[in-house]
């Protein structure tokens, strides 16, 4: 089972905070892989908020293409952190040419377009890049878009942190998702590797995902751009979320209404009754049915930990206004933030949907039973 | 016949019949209840002379006698071998043997009657299955269990809700906008995945009609269990339907619109709504054929239920006669029948198995009131049919339930519109894997009729031809006759205890099912990758994995 970390700090962090909180969780994953989410950065990405930052593994031939294939489009490199790799990698890690960070000036044609048409520009760009990558092997793209730096590879977390020098000034972020891989498939594909992303949403999860094949194909045939990949079975919360969110304009609160909604007889006690059942039957292919913890970021910057309905994986989300961790295990959490009042962690069961929002102020739990407070 | 006799081209011995009868002399106690029980007078007293030759005796003293015959008679069970009257193997004769004395036995080879049963012109008709024995469904297996990676769930103590939509379901986005417009949503119903398929009052006995509505009351009243029932083209008896337990009930409608008066006059005194209106186009087991009730169990009850004159035969043409396409099918009877209970009610049509399945299904997915498709495969059960039609017409329910719902996926509606698949669910005893296996196929529930005849009623039909006569009203358990001398032998009560015991032990196997395979908070509908057989044809034509 993979472990999972995330924080989320007033105050700048290095991501090396969440890369050591799974060091200390390494009984429960095997070494086999990292990735990182990064949102809300410091450093000189601060004053870019808004340029959109592509992330990804690219060869020296890939890298030209990129180069040949955005000044087609028209965007202009605004700033690039070179991450410059020792000649040997260590054991486990693949040799690579280029871990690219690079934030871009938008093409001057896309001035004016409505948000919703640049992020749905952003989407393609990158799922673009993807698939040029895929023909030629020699691109791997995990996010392209504002505010948000993805590192994924191959390895051991703490290995591949101190190989790519993670621990740097350029790579702090108010936001770190972490997820330490339990390898269940000989060969590892980065596109199966936690977190996922998709317009701003991302989520990781640990655990397998038993109605996979039916959601993807439900997911798949929405008609939406970017509902594609699925190396993971877990891509799909991603795509839930961001379907929940933006197809049906509902916020974090009805996430865990769509995935686990109640049972019937608790929904007929509930005071949103028609609007839950309604979600209940309409959104019946995408009720997940695995041991599955979920943790994942929202474009306003909230975290939240959902778990499945009988609650069959470890979670726990802690700390003090400020700052909170959500972990699998509590020494992860122990490691990251040893000085919060222990009482107040906070273990999420089978009805909760844990938010922090993000003022960094709280922990709010969202419980299925009570009436729904939609925040959108 | 003499040695030296004529022979008619139908004169045929004991051998040539599907069935002959084993008499053992010595236990019999000539008690006479086997040729008084006969459903179709296959045997009759026989008075049996037999000659003996006594020897010469050599008395010590006196006149020698000679050798000589001696005759004595005695009394027993003689098969007819009239094509009329052959033996249809249904064994009622050891039920009622007080000394275990005769049984019927399958004939070792392929009977000679088969080319004799026409005789007068008239091709064979019986009701029962299609005489196939196994079935693809009985070969798939289910093979992604959970495995240390994810646990295997508890089937016996987790909890369960493993239920189904009946009626057209909304994308979401359209769900939500129509609740902020007050807008008109499609009824929906959440109902039991095991559905007890149209059996028609007239088809089916009186005693039998009771026990299973009497058993889908007690699941639903007092375990909670919403299984619904469908009513085949016979109409509803009139207190059912002004009953409170007519919306555990769905209401057919076929081509002969049997009993439909009795229905729409019924509507407003009616308390509840039904659960849904089948509109039925065709049956698997004799697709392209109406329903056919024939004149033997027509009687008075019947003819007034169904509103038409008593002791003639039924049936009811092969298609809806005032429609010749699907775009009329969807605008006349669903929109009124949707209208007839105020769109309060799912209306969907019932299509025996066929190829052109697809086409059907592209149709209603553009139509709103369109509340789910069944589709009835070639395993289907009937009443009564024409034995060709019952052996070679139809399609595979698996194949055909897998296109459809691969169809759905592809436009995006694989939630929106439910597919019911019917048609030899059970056939071998397997109830729970075989609607399991098409769950996981695609279809969102499953019907079955014969299984419940079989399980709640002991039917003696089987794929070996055994039986087979529902449609003469001779039902020697009382199933499918309308002669009270003959249905007053099968239990109201006990039929629906019968009915309660088949749903719980389906409930408890379709968990064992389920539970490996980490599932268990919604039916695995569509769940293909759970799937494997060993056939690596149909693994390609399923597409399922291919496993050996």
């Amino acid at each position: 089972m993979c472990r999972l970390f995330a924080i989320t700090s007033q105050e700048p962090l290095s991501p090396m905070v969440a890369l050591e909180a799974l060091d200390v969780m390494r009984e429960g994953h095997d070494g086999s892989g990292v990735g990182l989410f990064l949102r809300d950065l410091a450093g000189p990405f601060e004053d870019i908020k808004d340029a959109p930052i592509l992330s990804g593994i690219f060869s020296e031939a890939g890298l030209r293409r990129l180069d040949s294939f955005m000044m087609d489009i028209g965007f202009m490199t605004k700033y690039k952190i070179s991450i410059k790799v020792p000649k040997t990698p260590p054991p486990g890690v693949p040799k690579r040419d280029i871990y690219l960070v690079r934030a871009y000036e938008y093409p001057e044609e896309w001035d004016g377009l409505p948000q919703s048409e640049l992020y749905n520009r952003l989407l393609q760009t990158r799922l673009t890049l993807r698939a040029m990558g895929e023909e030629q092997g020699d691109m791997i793209v995990f996010s392209f878009w504002p505010d948000v730096i993805m590192i994924k590879e191959i390895g051991d977390p703490l290995k591949v942190a101190h190989h790519l020098d993670l621990n740097r000034k350029e790579l702090h972020a108010r936001i770190i998702m972490a997820q330490g891989r339990q390898n269940t498939n000989y060969a590892i594909n980065l596109y199966a590797c936690h977190p996922f992303f998709i317009q701003g949403f991302s989520t990781m999860t640990n655990g397998e995902n038993t109605a996979f094949v039916p959601i993807r194909e439900y997911l798949m045939s929405r008609g939406v751009n970017g509902y594609s990949g699925y190396q993971s079975d877990s891509e799909v919360f991603t795509h839930i979320l961001h379907f929940v969110a933006l197809r049906m304009g509902l916020g974090v609160e009805a996430y865990k209404h769509v995935i686990t909604p109640l049972q019937d007889r608790d929904l007929e006690r509930h005071p949103n009754h028609d609007l839950l059942r309604r979600i209940k039957q309409s959104c019946r292919k995408l009720i997940i049915d695995g041991p599955n913890c979920v943790i994942g970021c929202l474009p306003d910057h909230s975290l939240f930990m959902v778990q499945d309905r009988k609650k069959l994986r470890p979670g726990v989300v802690g700390g003090r206004p400020g700052r909170y961790a959500f972990s699998s295990e509590l020494c992860g959490l122990d490691a990251a933030i040893p000085e919060r009042e222990k009482y107040t962690d906070l273990q999420p069961m089978h009805l909760d949907t844990v938010i922090v929002r993000a003022d960094r102020q709280e922990v709010s739990i969202c419980n299925q039973m009570e009436p729904l407070r939609l925040s959108r | 016949m003499q040695s030296n006799g004529t022979l008619a081209p139908f004169s045929l011995s004991i051998k040539d019949l599907p069935w002959q009868i084993l008499w053992n002399k010595d236990k019999c106690t000539l008690c006479g209840r086997c040729t008084a029980t006969c459903p179709v007078s296959a045997i009759e007293l026989g008075v049996f002379r037999k000659r003996q030759v006594a020897p010469a005796v050599a008395p010590a003293l006196g006149r020698l006698e000679a050798a000589r015959n001696a005759y004595s008679l005695y009394y027993g069970i003689r098969q007819k071998t009239d094509p009329a009257y052959a033996c249809v193997g249904c064994a009622m004769c050891s039920l009622v043997c007080p000394n275990d004395a005769i049984i019927p036995a399958r004939s070792d080879e392929a009977d000679k009657l088969r080319m004799h049963v026409d005789r007068g012109g008239q091709p064979r008709r019986r009701g029962g299955r299609r005489n196939v024995a196994g079935s693809l469904l009985d070969r798939i297996k289910f093979m992604r269990i959970s495995m240390l990676t994810d646990p295997a769930l508890d089937a016996g103590r987790h909890e369960f809700e493993l239920r189904t939509l009946l009626g057209r379901v909304l994308p979401p986005e359209q769900s939500l906008r129509f609740m902020a417009d007050n807008g008109w949503v499609p009824p929906v119903r959440e109902i039991y995945p095991l559905i007890i398929g149209g059996m028609s009052f007239g088809a089916l006995s009186p005693n039998m009609w009771e026990g299973l509505q009497m058993g889908v009351t007690y699941l639903n009243e007092e375990l909670g269990m919403p299984v619904r029932i469908s009513t085949g083209e016979g109409g509803c008896p009139p207190r059912l339907l002004r009953s409170r337990f007519i919306k555990y009930v769905i209401l057919q409608i076929a081509s002969g619109y049997f009993g439909w008066d009795e229905i729409i006059h019924a509507i407003p005194e009616m308390k509840e709504d039904p659960c849904a209106v089948e509109i039925k186009y065709g049956q698997g087991a004799k697709p392209g054929d109406g329903g056919l009730l024939m004149w033997h169990k027509v009687n008075k009850l019947i003819a007034a239920i169904r509103g038409v004159p008593a002791g003639i035969s039924l049936p009811s043409p092969p298609t809806h006669q005032t429609k010749y396409s699907i775009e009329e099918a969807v605008a006349k009877m669903t929109q009124s029948m949707y209208m007839a209970w105020g769109f309060r009610v799912p209306v969907y049509p019932k299509i025996s198995g066929t190829s052109t399945a697809l086409a059907v299904l592209n149709n209603l997915t553009r139509n709103p009131y369109a509340a789910g498709l069944a589709i009835d495969g070639e395993d289907g059960g009937t009443g009564a049919a024409y034995n060709v039609s019952m052996n070679h017409m139809g399609h595979p329910i698996a194949s055909n339930i897998r296109d459809c719902y691969l169809n759905l996926a592809k436009v995006g509606m694989q939630n929106e519109i439910p597919l019911l698949a019917g048609g030899g669910i059970g056939k071998a005893g397997n109830l729970a894997a075989n609607a399991a296996a098409l769950i996981m196929l695609g279809a969102s529930g499953v019907q079955v009729g014969k299984y419940m005849m079989q399980a709640a009623a002991g039917c003696l039909g089987s794929e070996s031809d055994r039986c087979n006569i529902c449609n003469i009203g001779l039902c020697p358990k009382g199933i499918t006759s309308q002669d009270p001398r003959l249905y007053r032998r099968l239990d109201v009560e006990q039929v629906a205890e019968r009915v309660v015991d088949v749903f719980l032990g389906f409930d408890t196997e379709l968990k064992k099912i389920v539970a490996p395979l980490g599932r268990s908070t919604s039916l695995p509908t569509g769940m293909s990758d759970a799937l494997g057989i060993d056939d690596h044809a149909a693994a390609e034509r399923l597409g399922i994995r291919y496993v050996v």
